[in-house]
């Protein structure tokens, strides 16, 4: 049985090695400035192509926009 | 006088929020605009930065005036707070925050506020922050421009992150007087419930 991850609510299947960045991409989130979170902490960008998504990890993506 | 002052806050209200210190980010259309409402509602003492001064062009959004232009905004706003409450404790810095300085000028808030303008701005300190301070929350503002759609405008809570705005709309698109100060008032109103110790905000 394949497992799965959550993006933004929505149900990715999960693969063994899967990174932020490699998430990011499979979601089209081309955005430049995003806030990742995994189970709840937060994940530098500096480091997402090297942070590894454990099966099952619940992902929030910010898009974050101008203004104030 | 401070009780006067108080006087038709919410019970339970006053106590808790005069013994706190919140932080805020920037003092633009939505710093100004939370400092002011964090103050009437009795927040003790606040910690304000921005290094920009005051030019015609800020005063269709933010909490300033005709006799403002020119001024610091640090300046300017620390004086209206003042009106307001001469007894609250506002320490400002006329300043660029960046990630090095940030968390050490902010080392003892109860609460942090993003109150930048621009997403690159916002991204850092998020990060910076949760980094430094996880256990400490911060509420950022995020996609609060345009008109009209105010039901988009709402808070969305992901444990010590609470972002306020629709999450969608661009600076590119203007900025509307009444639009800033919703999502301006729903940080403040984030960082009141925080203190309040409320589950719901």
């Amino acid at each position: 049985m394949s497992q799965t991850i959550t993006v933004n609510g929505d149900l990715l299947e999960w693969t063994e090695g899967m990174s932020v960045s490699d998430v990011l991409a499979l979601k089209k989130y081309t955005f430049k400035m995003l806030v990742v979170k995994i189970d709840g902490q937060l994940i530098k960008k500096a480091i997402w192509p090297e942070t590894v998504i454990p099966a099952g990890a619940t992902v929030q993506v910010i898009h974050l926009m101008s203004g104030g | 006088m401070q009780s006067e002052l108080f006087e038709r806050n919410v019970p339970g209200m006053t106590e808790k929020l005069q013994a706190a210190t919140v932080g805020i980010a920037g003092c633009g259309g939505l710093g100004s605009n939370i400092a002011v409402a964090l103050v009437r509602a009795g927040v003790g003492r606040l910690i304000i930065s921005d290094f920009d001064v005051i030019e015609a062009s800020n005063l269709n959004r933010q909490h300033y005036f005709q006799k403002d232009i020119g001024r610091f905004k640090v300046e300017a706003l620390t004086d209206h707070l003042l009106a307001i409450n001469p007894e609250v404790k506002i320490i400002a810095h006329n300043l660029k925050l960046d990630s090095e300085n940030t968390p050490k000028l902010y080392s003892h808030v109860d609460i942090m506020v993003e109150a930048f303008d621009k997403a690159e701005s916002k991204q850092w300190l998020i990060e910076t922050w949760l980094s430094v301070y996880p256990d400490i929350c911060i509420v950022c503002g995020n996609g609060l421009s345009g008109v009209g759609d105010t039901a988009s405008l709402k808070l969305r809570r992901l444990d010590n992150l609470v972002i306020c705005g629709d999450g969608l709309t661009e600076m590119t698109e203007g900025l509307c007087s009444a639009r800033v100060a919703i999502a301006a008032n729903m940080e403040a109103h984030a960082v009141i419930g925080l203190l309040m110790g409320l589950e719901e905000l």
